[in-house]
């Protein structure tokens, strides 16, 4: 029955959505770290989406998150003398996070995964409504 | 008059399948609204309910190799891809509205078979009865 597997697919939805959502939070809240230098700098994540095929049916079957990268970006170097994490010259290093793409991405995850709760409601009430078929 | 139960149930069944089929489709678009690459899918709901009206007169397959009509396969729909109105950077071609739109319309048009379905199965209840 096909409605049943709406709740996989939309609960892989939601799923991957809040994966998403769990990053941009670690993001935004490293996003003020401070380090002496570049390699140990905190990188913004992303989570990279992929479609899951059903191999049974060949039919798509939702979606999951594979990896989570890490930003290549520079970290932002800025001049502080007076910080005790500053560098030989002076020089402490910020993570590369953009806090308006962050903030973007946020309010995009948690969008998508409101789509996906509708779906599964809607699909719900439609099983529900089969359930009368014939009383 | 000779009552044919096939006739009378058969239609409305399949709509109901395909309709939960296709629920099960934009569902999928919508859990992949953000993916990469994605390409939106659907298929034609009239065209497949024709193909099971007219599947009586459907290809026999006598070897598992032979290209089997879809029509004989109850289960199988011939997905397309949606073109998109406006194209993304991403190569995705989900557009959450017009994929809400569609599955608001086929919540409802799910009901409406189901409605059909379920006063023709009344109406045989009370042929059966006779009260």
């Amino acid at each position: 029955m096909p409605l049943f597997s709406i709740f996989d697919v939309s609960g892989s939805g939601m799923n991957a959505q809040s994966i998403r959502l769990n990053t941009t939070a670690s993001n935004l809240a490293n996003a003020e770290n401070i380090s002496s230098n570049p390699d140990e700098a905190y990188r913004a994540r992303q989570p990279v989406f992929t479609t899951v095929m059903d191999n049974l049916t060949n039919n798509v079957a939702g979606v999951r998150v594979t990896k989570i990268v890490e930003s290549n970006v520079p970290p932002r170097k800025e001049y502080a003398p007076s910080n005790p994490l500053a560098d030989e010259q002076g020089y402490v290093y910020m993570p590369n996070v953009n806090s308006i793409e962050e903030m973007a991405n946020m309010i995009s995850a948690s969008r998508s995964y409101q789509n996906n709760v509708e779906i599964m409601n809607t699909a719900k009430q439609m099983l529900l409504t089969t359930l009368r078929l014939g009383q | 008059m000779p009552l044919s139960l096939n006739a009378t149930l058969d239609i409305p069944a399949r709509a109901l399948q395909l309709r939960s089929q296709r629920a099960e489709v934009l569902a999928a678009n919508m859990a992949n609204a953000d993916t990469p690459h994605y390409k939106a899918m659907d298929f034609d709901f009239s065209a497949m309910l024709q193909d099971a009206e007219s599947s009586g007169a459907s290809l026999n397959t006598t070897n598992p190799s032979h290209i089997k009509s879809i029509a004989s396969d109850p289960s199988k729909v011939e997905l397309m891809y949606r073109l998109p109105y406006q194209s993304s950077m991403d190569g995705n071609t989900v557009e959450t509205e017009v994929e809400q739109a569609q599955f608001a319309e086929n919540a409802v048009q799910y009901q409406a078979a189901f409605t059909l379905l379920n006063g023709r199965i009344k109406s045989l209840l009370t042929a059966i009865r006779g009260d």
